[in-house]
């Protein structure tokens, strides 16, 4: 067994594209239900509004790839409007069946072949990176940046970059609302919401915009993995919604840096995962083939999600006061 | 309410539904745009060349199915036309020339424009038709209906025994589901395990293979749900248990089957013509008596049964019904048997119906169970099963009007429009939506 690479590789996994997507859209989760309570389970679908958005804006209407990508954000904005009309007003539970097909429809509208011109349908959409600019855009010169596992040509560097000051702008814009005013409000609707409608507020425009801003937080996830890898209908699965659940769930819901931190947790663990598995299998520790092993990991994951739910529901980082889970 | 008043909120509701009315519709009209390759990620794949007299024709349609797979296209200015598929050698897909988009006059002059192709060594598999003038057999917009409306009972009836059992565990403890799906699954690998490898015959396998899914009912109750129960967790958090648990069980399917997908003994039997040009095949008959028979027996236990009054007394009001003597505990461990029994007949029915055995056979349906729970009513069994019927028969006849990989579409769309205009389903009662 190669501990060495096994390591190298897991250390990578602290700070990669994915992880930085990851992290933005177990944002907008913390948002929604760690702040707001909503039961979002259709976070896969804002994280595709978002990319979907930025690709189809380029590669269909020619727009810059900035403009594009605000695009995706106005398209996830007009999302979350469609999905808080109907539900708000419901219960939570009925909040979490309608978002989970919400997201299941808008997958199979980008996996039918009825839009394939736009779409790229079970494809999925590539190239839009070089036609809108946002490679050309890329501020650093040609050559290798970095050192040991984190070692990265000037392509992923830019990706990284950006990927970092959209997450920092998001921690410090989430930070900021929910020391204002505004999330007290939110805060409280969470804890009691017939409370905070006695105190003369309007509940339900409150939630709209916690489901608005969390939701944009989702599509900048989107966006930021779309600028490292092609958009495909398959990225946006259910699992991956439940994957960032669990993120956000390890983190703690609650947190402003729990998300983040989960996210990073998650991806670490993934990595090592996906090589200690396959290499124990390999040298016959585990007596499983090389594809077990593989799917082992995410056998792992709900393993650890219903743990971590059971017995620590705040999560790593949160604070057992600040009930997550209202009865 | 003031962000919105009553009237544009009437009004909104009104254009979300015309919007999401006007863009099936337009997916409906767009399907002649398509390229003539599809699925071309894949390693093997279908291809062919429509010609008439030796001129290539365009815009042919052509549809693969077979092993849950569906994919259509239609033929390139150069009459090809290529359908990439997920299987493997020795797969059977079922390859379909649409009659209906022929020039006048013309038609498949040897069979009925449908064959079956069997992937070789070769790839792609080549499958022609012979193309010549002649009477198109026509299958009247009537027969397609009757036809649609038939599959529609059948796969309502399948969804409804699994829609109850979830609508049941809802009803008696308040517990979302998530892994319902995993049970459904549960029952077809536990068909195929002992129908396959123990060489059980079909007839004893589907029992003991629904006695199984029974006991993971039991057995989850039992070592998971119960005690979580006495520890007091919070419905929202017992929903997300059962998404984790919902992940670690279909992985541990993939671990065990692959990602392949296995057939059960009996599949592909021969079809029986009713009439016209309506057939169903000897497994959808078998399928849609045992199903009525089930639902009827699960009827009868929970309209007279003392169980199935007690069972009803808590859904009304669990503590109510703890101070009247009836063992809550009990009953709760008899629904979660019911209904992880119910679910693994469904997952055997559903395993004939796709046809084939995957490891995500139940989470492909799980959201449409909700929808017909939901749609029923959360909670009131006999509501689950008729939004069974309702979202069974929509699935069905909605791939008449729109593309058939569009089909749960409609489904899903109607279940967020009857949130907006009844939200506590066709049968429910307004106080649970809260």
């Amino acid at each position: 067994m190669d501990w060495g690479s096994i390591l190298n590789n897991t250390a990578a996994g602290l700070l990669t594209p994915t992880t930085l997507a990851f992290a933005l859209a177990a944002l907008g989760l913390a948002m929604h239900f760690g702040f707001a309570g909503l039961l979002n389970f259709g976070i896969a679908g804002f994280m595709a509004v978002g990319a979907y958005g930025y690709a189809i804006s380029v590669l269909t209407f020619g727009l810059p790839w900035w403009l594009g990508m605000i695009m995706g954000v106005v398209a996830s904005v007009i999302f979350a409007l469609i999905l808080g009309i109907p539900t708000l007003r419901l219960r939570g539970d009925y909040l979490a069946i309608v978002t989970i097909a919400a997201a299941e429809i808008l997958r199979l509208l980008f996996l039918t072949t009825a839009f394939e011109p736009v779409t790229g349908s079970a494809d999925g959409l590539f190239g839009y990176n070089a036609a809108g600019g946002f490679a050309e855009a890329n501020p650093f010169p040609v050559g290798d940046y970095g050192f040991g596992p984190w070692t990265y040509n000037e392509q992923t560097l830019w990706v990284l970059v950006f990927g970092l000051i959209v997450l920092s702008v998001a921690v410090f814009l989430l930070w900021a609302l929910m020391r204002s005013p505004w999330g007290r409000v939110i805060k409280g609707i969470r804890e009691d919401e017939d409370a905070v409608r006695a105190l003369g507020k309007n509940v339900f425009a409150y939630k709209m915009q916690a489901l608005v801003i969390g939701g944009v937080f989702g599509a900048l996830g989107g966006i930021v993995l779309a600028t490292s890898a092609n958009v495909s209908p398959g990225i946006y699965v259910t699992s991956l919604t439940f994957f960032l659940w669990t993120a956000l769930l390890l983190g703690g819901a609650a947190t402003i840096f729990g998300p983040v931190l989960g996210s990073i947790i998650f991806w670490v663990l993934q990595a090592f995962l996906t090589n200690v598995l396959p290499a124990l299998a390999e040298s016959g520790i585990l007596p499983v083939s090389g594809i077990q092993a593989a799917t082992l990991r995410y056998v792992l994951v709900g393993l650890g999600l219903m743990l971590i739910v059971i017995y620590r529901p705040q999560g790593i980082f949160g604070d057992k006061r600040e009930m997550t889970f209202v009865k | 309410m003031t962000f919105l008043s009553e009237r544009s909120q009437a009004l909104l509701k009104l254009l979300l539904v015309t919007f999401l009315a006007a863009l099936l519709s337009f997916a409906g009209v767009s399907t002649s745009a398509q390229a003539d390759a599809v699925g071309e990620e894949y390693e093997y794949g279908i291809s062919g060349n429509v010609r008439l007299d030796g001129e290539p024709l365009a815009g042919v349609g052509i549809s693969v199915s077979g092993g849950g797979y569906e994919a259509a296209t239609v033929t390139g200015e150069d009459g090809k036309w290529y359908i990439g598929v997920p299987g493997g050698e020795g797969d059977e897909y079922l390859v379909k020339l649409d009659q209906e988009t022929l020039p006048e006059g013309i038609a498949v002059t040897e069979g009925d424009g449908t064959a079956n192709a069997v992937l070789g060594k070769a790839k792609p598999l080549i499958q022609n038709f012979f193309i010549g003038e002649g009477e198109r057999v026509t299958v009247s917009m009537f027969d397609q209906i009757v036809a649609r409306l038939i599959y529609g009972v059948n796969f309502g009836l399948m969804l409804g025994l699994a829609a109850v059992g979830l609508s049941l565990v809802f009803g008696t403890t308040g517990l979302s589901n998530f892994a319902h799906s995993e049970m459904v699954t549960f029952g077809a690998i536990a068909a195929l395990v002992l129908g396959t490898l123990l060489q059980f015959p079909i007839w004893l396998a589907i029992p003991v293979a629904v006695l199984l899914s029974g006991a993971m009912g039991w057995a989850l109750d039992a070592g998971l749900w119960k005690p979580l129960r006495k520890r007091g967790l919070a419905l929202v958090q017992l929903m997300i248990v059962s998404i984790g648990l919902a992940l670690a069980v279909r992985y541990i399917f993939q671990y065990f089957i692959g990602g392949g997908t296995e057939q059960l003994p009996g599949f592909g039997a021969p079809k029986i013509t009713l009439f016209g040009s309506v057939a169903l095949s000897q497994t959808d008959l078998i399928s849609m008596a045992i199903s009525i028979t089930v639902i009827l027996a699960f009827a009868w236990w929970l309209l007279k049964s003392k169980t199935g009054k007690a069972t009803r007394a808590i859904s009304d009001n669990a503590d109510l019904a703890a101070a009247s003597g009836i063992d809550v505990d009990k009953v709760i461990r008899t629904v979660w048997i019911i209904s992880g029994a119910l679910a693994g007949l469904a997952g055997v029915l559903w395993a004939y119906f796709r046809p084939g055995i995957k490891w995500d056979m139940g989470a492909q349906i799980l959201l449409l169970i909700f929808a017909a729970v939901t749609l029923g009513g959360l909670g009131t069994a006999f509501g689950a099963l008729l939004g069974s019927l309702v979202v069974g028969i929509l699935v069905e006849t909605s791939s008449l009007v729109i593309p058939a990989d569009l089909k749960y579409v409609g489904a899903l769309v109607v279940l967020i429009g009857i949130l907006l205009f009844r939200p506590q389903g066709i049968l429910g009662k307004k106080q649970r939506i809260g």
